[in-house]
């Protein structure tokens, strides 16, 4: 190894070589890291999960709207219980959604969801939300979910969103993966 | 025995021997067979586009109607493969595996590639990898539909579930191997150029091309991998049921893009910063004068190599990104125009005052200049995202990278043929013949990538095989353009054939004084083996 190490060509061939894989690794890097980034930043609607409630509660108000969507192959129906709700900024607020399940058969899903404008994603804070976890519905079954969140007070301070005054919060429902053969004998 | 040594190699073994070309180690055979390769695929990526001008000659459906060619689908077939081929196939081995190899030895004094045997695989991986994007044409993509018409970008979902058929992994399989065939020459190429120059040649006296290469295979090596990934995370989400793109499992498709123009971006100065060092060895050679610049045109391809990387989501506007990073972007791109704009008037500064010689190599890097330049204002219009958001997917984005590749990269790559035909086949060609070539490629090209420009403005989509009627004048007389570069193509064999035939011998240097590099030095073809004793450079 050593005398391979002290040919000029291979050194500069295995650093080369060195180069090219670490890439392919910095691509399978940016899946965790690209995840990382919209936490942080908000980046595509990503909201903020957080551990305790607002410290102060604002004079300013927004309107938070409410949206619902399931994915093609998922035979549930699922509605928000109020189509809004205006709340002052840091006030924790709770909201339903409601779900059936309109197959002859038990069904997992799971909820993925994002917050619009996307500027103002990372300051719309859940502290419960049927979202953090997989639901299952018996056949017929129907349920009430919350969704317990405030509009951090710092979104105040930002100049650049002074504009808000409505966030709508989105969801879209997807069957889990081990469920997938189930569905394919739904009717 | 070095004189023994000499005798030996000076045989030269004979074209027919099959060994000479499927075992070869010699860059100036495995050169040559990447030029012919590119050749063989570049007609065939040709014909994809005349089927699609052919269909968009008029509204309706011509020949995408389950008549000459498969249905609608196949017409984006068409149009995904055409980009692949042209990209992967036929600019890529022209220009790095044709030229590069060539001449990148030649031009610093060295015997042949660091690596030969690596080099016989770099060329004999791109046949397969060819054979299977080609075969993925022909087994079903989406339902019963034959081949993957997703477009040349691949993006999921489209790429994923929306093709279910096996067309989408042999054509997963064809770019990986491309890519193992890439990547290995790029690190032949950084090992010849570091350490098998001449004694006296320093980095800073290295031939632009030789600087353009370095550059281009440094961009290789950084981003082919990554779209080496991210067509991973595609076949994994294909067949063994992760979701990386999925979002039912947690994953984005946006993040596909993102990966996907991390290579993309830098894969498109891939294609033209080779050509930016022939089109300066050209218009250097026949101004009769030394490039003007020398040390800014060279820094100025490692600056566009390194912007090339900070700038891929230009590409991706409209899905959805905060105002803040679309600004971040929008500047970042716009900067590309500063060493972009050194190297065009270094050229034209070049030129000033040069005794220039309207010689065939010549007239092409001039229309190389002109059009580059259009397709680079483009460019710059395209960068505004507020812009780009009406322009997205119109045949504007298609006119622009047309001009800047189709005319841009083409024209250099026929700029070079035509300047070392002779040193590579050791015969000469009928300028009278090439010089109409390039008269029909000039005002064929403008014909058909002009009035793309006024579809784009109109709204005219992209990767659609009908249109409204409102559109049928300026596809008509873009189809036109296409028949008189057809007529341009013919003549192109015509040069070539007639070359075969007359074997006029060719000058060891038919260029006169202003042909400084290397390669004119040897004789026309040069020796087998060259440069065994290694030249001294002052």
């Amino acid at each position: 190894m050593k005398r391979l190490w002290q040919n000029a060509n291979t050194r500069v061939a295995l650093m080369a070589g060195t180069t090219a894989v670490v890439m392919v690794g910095a691509a399978f890097a940016a899946v965790p890291l690209y995840n990382l980034f919209c936490k942080v930043t908000g980046y595509g609607g990503t909201t903020t999960v957080a551990m305790g409630e607002a410290g102060a509660i604002l004079d300013r108000e927004v309107t938070v709207l409410f949206d619902a969507n399931i994915s093609r192959d998922l035979p549930w129906e699922f509605h928000p219980v109020q189509r809004s709700m205006t709340v002052r900024i840091g006030e924790t607020a709770l909201a339903y959604y409601t779900a059936t399940n309109t197959s002859d058969h038990p069904i997992t899903g799971v909820a993925t969801y994002n917050v619009a404008p996307f500027k103002a994603a990372s300051y719309f804070s859940k502290l419960e939300c049927f979202c953090f976890t997989e639901q299952t519905l018996e056949p017929g079954e129907s349920v009430e979910m919350p969704v317990l969140f405030f509009v951090d007070p710092l979104l105040d301070e930002e100049s650049r969103l002074d504009d808000i005054t409505t966030l709508t919060l989105s969801y879209t429902f997807f069957e889990t993966e081990g469920d997938a053969a189930s569905s394919d004998a739904a009717p | 025995m070095s004189a023994d040594a000499a005798t030996h190699d000076d045989h030269t073994p004979s074209m027919w021997d099959w060994r000479r070309w499927v075992l070869s180690t010699n860059h100036k055979d495995i050169g040559t067979m990447y030029l012919v390769f590119a050749i063989f695929a570049g007609i065939i990526g040709g014909a994809l586009s005349g089927l699609m001008r052919w269909e968009l000659m008029e509204p309706g459906l011509q020949v995408f109607n389950n008549g000459f060619w498969g249905n609608e689908h196949n017409y984006n077939v068409a149009t995904t493969m055409h980009g692949l081929i042209m990209i992967f196939f036929m600019v890529m081995p022209a220009m790095i595996g044709g030229f590069g190899n060539w001449f990148v030895p030649l031009m610093i004094g060295a015997p042949d590639m660091a690596f030969p045997r690596m080099n016989n695989i770099s060329f004999w991986l791109l046949p397969f990898a060819f054979a299977l994007a080609v075969m993925s044409m022909f087994v079903p993509g989406a339902g019963g539909d034959m081949g993957f018409g997703g477009g040349w970008v691949l993006y999921p979902p489209l790429s994923t579930s929306g093709h279910n058929g096996p067309a989408m992994d042999l054509l997963i399989l064809s770019l990986h191997i491309a890519g193992v065939s890439s990547i290995l020459g790029a690190i032949n190429f950084i090992t010849t150029i570091f350490n098998m120059r001449a004694p006296g040649m320093t980095i800073h006296k290295m031939p632009l091309f030789v600087w353009s290469v370095l550059v281009t295979v440094f961009l290789l090596l950084l981003s082919l991998p990554v779209l080496a990934g991210a067509l991973t995370m595609l076949l994994t989400d294909r067949n063994f049921g992760t979701t990386f793109f999925d979002p039912m499992g947690g994953g984005d498709p946006v993040m596909y893009q993102h990966l996907f123009w991390f290579f993309g971006h830098p894969e498109v100065y891939i294609l033209i910063l080779p050509g930016f060092g022939i089109i300066s060895h050209i218009v250097s050679t026949f101004s009769r004068k030394p490039i003007f610049g020398y040390l800014g045109m060279a820094y100025a391809m490692v600056a566009i190599g390194f912007i090339g990387f900070i700038v891929w989501a230009h590409h991706m506007y409209t899905v959805g990104m905060p105002v803040d990073l679309k600004a971040y972007f929008i500047a970042a791109t716009m900067v590309i125009a500063v060493p972009t704009g050194i190297k065009i008037f270094s050229w034209i500064a070049t030129m000033w005052g040069g005794s220039i010689e309207f010689r065939t190599p010549m007239m092409w890097a001039i229309g190389f200049i002109f059009l580059f330049t259009v397709g680079g204002v483009t460019g710059v219009v395209l960068a505004n995202a507020g812009v780009d958001q009406s322009l997205h997917d119109t045949y504007y984005v298609v006119a622009h990278f047309h001009y800047v590749l189709s005319l841009g990269a083409v024209f250099a790559i026929f700029a070079g043929w035509y300047y070392w035909f002779e040193k590579i086949f050791g015969v000469k060609y009928n300028s009278i013949l090439a010089r109409l070539q390039f008269a029909f490629f000039f005002i064929g090209a403008n014909v058909i990538f002009f009035p793309q420009h006024f579809l784009g403005l109109q709204g005219m989509p992209r990767r659609y095989v009908d249109y409204a009627d409102g559109f049928a004048l300026w596809n008509y007389v873009s189809t036109v353009g296409y028949m008189i570069m057809l007529v341009g193509m013919v003549l192109f064999f015509l040069v070539l054939i007639d070359a075969m035939i007359r074997r006029r011998k060719a000058d060891a240097n038919p260029w006169g004084e202003g042909a400084t590099t290397l390669e004119w030095t040897l004789s026309s073809p040069p020796p087998f083996h060259q440069f065994n004793e290694l030249p001294k450079i002052k």
